[in-house]
């Protein structure tokens, strides 16, 4: 079988096709930098901002931009304000500081648009896309942003309505920009993966589609991003990047199919097993039997994926799924890289009354967040200045060990009511009992 | 005059405010009748997911590398390939692979070949070095200190070797970020700029274009005040505190902080967002001072290549970059990799204290 590599058999349906016929009317910019970029084994992007200005002169002149920028090492893209008719967000736009040299991308907005959950597509409907932008904009589209929007590259102030309108007629609406809640995401989940622990697609939609009104009018301290994983592998980075992650989980044991895991031994060798099974479980809740079987300490295992994402046919998780919650994961600005904390260990996640606490849960957190946060200030920022006791006082949620890594090490804390916290917890535990 | 606005306004088309559309509409009809089902996985060759249900049905998925940004060409030169030799649906993931669904073993192998031959690699799945994650950088971002598809294509000429085939101890994230704020994310190994000068301020612009207090509130380090500038209220750098992170340009351009020489380029490791084996984990400074050299940055590709293969030499299987870091310890990854150590890589920010070793747990 040849690879990409080979030289093209059709060099018309090949990714470095350059077609002949020129119907831009602008002559193009010489772009020796950004020629560079056209050899090599990987697709270029470069040859597809070709083919982009043959066909028109908005991509001429942005090709043009493009190789300056690689030239002088800077950027030339100011923001400002474009929105479509009834939003205030959704649009990145972009104004050229070097207009002058390049006029027909002088404009050259984004349009952010929620792509379905899980990122599913027909071709049919990857084509009425292209079709629709290739109309009203550049033709070029990334999918995706890193934020998980579909980014519209390229349009005037005027077209960005226009494509809207079109795109919004079949089912597309505008994701988030600003300080607002922005457009989240779902793993593939439960669609096609024998990992997932929950209903990531529904969930999704749960949680962004009630705040629509959030994302469409940028209203809130700064921005506020769902994502959602169907395990802990958490495919869609959620802990890190997003201030409301859902994870699925089990509370159950483990699924084991011990005759798949004798195959995996015999496979593998029990050295193997040992190394790369046993010895990596971080609580050291596995131990192989003489016999090869597999012995979990199923109330010491902390739910990590290892052993499941190696073992992919003999074990799985267990079958009393739920979601476990954590809040308040960032980057950097300003205080420092955050994860999220966990709030609610574990929910379950069946009916529709457990979908309305959850939906509940999270308008609560957005409505304390917006009145509590400071300007610019992400939820986890906010729970750092104010400490996670308050944080769940706020928010009604009782505290729980799971929250924390360790208990406090600093002496220096006021106890006046340790009395009626201490009842607190004894009376839970007692209802929790009865 | 207010009347014609009235009149243009009733023509406006109001949203249909219609959110995150369903995912299941377009999904592939084994994926929609097995949902939630779904019994296990394997991989049978690299860049193919193999999943069987529990009602014996078994999917097929090809995943494909692309340059992320398509053109209407690429679209219909993607499609026709699906419509042909797959079955009409796909997705994307997280890190822009194309994935494409089939019900049938034998429509892999044509499939690939398809994708092949039209100049597209198939690979990303397991330990293999998937795609970068990508940013906008010059071609559209307002702050970038350099590009992304540039320097992901890059990057991915150079390691199209390890997409394709499935090489590492485990799978490797890239990642690549245009400013400090790295919208790129955690990675394995992340490529971000880091700016090592004070903003340079355009004196003329800044009262007219920022709106001044919110600037003063967005430095961290709280080295940025007002003040009169030849007669014009404008904001000043304490350049002795300020540590270059570029928080005030975006609120307020006329503080560039992007310079050609200056904006500089730093590698990072060890990041890891999944749960598996350790809880996730930051990325973490090992290289920096990398000029910003376009249009193919080799000073960077070739530190990346360095620590990519360090790590796929010495890592054992199922080590992330990060893992392999925590068994065999930092003097010894400074020492392979052959990279300098110096007092910048000692974190002084926010709960740094953590970060030292407060033990007498030395490797020699």
């Amino acid at each position: 079988m040849s690879d990409a590599r080979t030289p093209p058999k059709d060099p018309t349906r090949h990714s470095t096709y350059v077609p002949k016929e020129k119907k831009s009317t602008k002559a193009f910019h010489p772009t020796p930098m950004l020629d560079q970029l056209e050899s090599g084994p990987w697709p270029s992007f470069v040859t597809g901002l070709k083919r982009l200005a043959h066909d028109n002169n908005m991509m001429v002149d942005l090709l043009g931009q493009l190789e300056h920028s690689y030239k002088t090492r800077l950027g030339y893209w100011k923001g400002g304000t474009v929105s479509v008719f009834g939003y205030g967000g959704g649009i990145i736009p972009r104004f050229s500081e070097v207009a002058a040299m390049f006029p027909e991308s002088k404009e050259f907005h984004t349009l952010r648009v929620q792509p379905p959950a899980g990122n599913h597509y027909t071709t049919k409907l990857l084509r009425q896309l292209s079709n629709s932008w290739n109309k009203w904009g550049s033709g070029l589209i990334a999918f995706h942003g890193q934020t998980g929007n579909i980014m519209f590259i390229g349009s005037t102030s005027e077209n960005t309505q226009h494509f809207f309108d079109e795109i919004n007629e079949y089912g597309f609406d505008l994701g988030g920009a600003g300080p607002c809640v922005r457009t989240a995401m779902s793993c593939v989940g439960a669609a096609r993966c024998e990992q997932s622990c929950t209903n990531e697609h529904r969930i999704h939609r749960t949680l962004v589609n009630n705040f629509i009104d959030d994302m469409h009018r940028p209203a809130l301290p700064y921005k506020f991003k769902f994502k959602v994983s169907g395990c802990p592998n958490d495919c869609m980075n959620s802990i890190q990047r997003a201030d409301f992650a859902v994870i699925g989980t089990w509370r159950d044991d483990m699924q084991v199919d011990q005759q798949g895991v004798k195959e995996y031994v015999k496979g593998h060798g029990r050295k193997y097993t040992i190394d790369n099974v046993i010895a990596r479980c971080p609580t050291k809740a596995l131990s192989l039997n003489d016999d090869d079987t597999l012995d979990v300490d199923n109330k010491s295992c902390v739910r990590c994926m290892h052993c499941i994402n190696v073992m992919t046919k003999a074990l799985k998780p267990g079958k009393d799924h739920g979601i476990t919650l954590l809040i308040g994961g960032k980057r950097t600005l300003k205080i420092g890289d955050t994860m999220g904390t966990v709030i609610v260990p574990f929910m379950k996640m069946e009916t529709d009354e457990d979908y309305e606490k959850l939906r509940e849960l999270a308008a609560t957190v957005i409505d304390f967040w917006a009145e509590n946060g400071l300007e610019h200030e992400r939820c986890g920022e906010m729970i750092e200045r104010i400490g996670l006791a308050n944080f769940l006082e706020g928010i009604g949620v009782e505290v729980d060990p799971n929250m924390i890594a360790h208990p406090r090490t600093s002496s220096y804390v006021r106890m006046d009511d340790w009395d009626q916290e201490a009842q607190k917890w004894i009376d839970r535990k007692n209802q929790q009992a009865a | 005059m207010a009347q014609a606005q009235t009149v243009e306004k009733k023509q406006m088309r109001t949203p249909i405010e219609s959110g995150c559309p369903d995912g299941m509409q377009y999904m592939h009809p084994l994926m929609v009748k097995n949902f939630g089902n779904w019994k296990y996985h394997d991989r049978p060759r690299p860049g193919v997911l193999h999943h069987v249900a529990y009602s014996g049905d078994e999917i097929w998925t090809v995943r494909v590398g692309t340059q992320r940004q398509l053109g209407p060409y690429e679209i219909n030169l993607l499609c026709d390939i699906v419509d042909q030799y797959g079955e009409g649906h796909v997705r994307f993931t997280i890190r822009s692979n194309l994935e494409v669904m089939v019900s049938k073993w034998e429509k892999v192998g044509p499939l690939i070949q398809a994708f092949n031959d039209a100049g597209y690699p198939v690979g990303g799945t397991g330990n293999s070095v998937t795609m970068i994650s990508h940013t906008q950088g010059w071609l559209h971002c307002d702050i970038p200190g350099t590009d992304a598809s540039g320097v992901v294509k890059s990057l991915m000429d150079e390691l199209y070797e390890e997409f394709v085939k499935e090489e590492m101890p485990n799978r490797v994230h890239i990642t690549t970020s245009c400013c400090q704020i790295n919208c790129g994310g955690q990675g394995d190994i992340a490529i971000n700029v880091q700016h090592t000068k004070p903003p340079k301020i355009n004196h003329d612009l800044v009262a007219n274009v920022c709106e001044r207090p919110s600037v003063v509130a967005r430095c961290p380090v709280a080295a940025i005040r007002p003040a009169i500038v030849n007669g014009k209220p404008s904001l000043e750098v304490d350049e002795k505190k300020c540590i270059c992170c570029g928080a005030c340009y975006p609120p307020c351009p006329p503080m560039q902080i992007n310079d050609p020489e200056h904006s500089k380029l730093a590698i990072w490791v060890g990041g890891k967002n999944s749960n598996a084996r350790s809880k996730p984990m930051f990325q973490k400074l090992v290289a920096a001072g990398l000029p910003n050299n376009p249009p193919r940055w080799p000073e960077v590709a070739a530190v990346v290549k360095k620590i990519l293969y360090t790590y796929k030499k010495d890592a054992r299987d199922w080590e992330r970059v990060g893992d392999w870091v925590e068994r065999i310890g930092w003097p010894r990854f400074f020492e392979l990799t052959g990279l300098p150590f110096t007092k910048f890589h000692i974190d002084n920010w926010r709960g740094a204290r953590n970060s030292l070793n407060a033990s007498a747990h030395i490797r020699f």
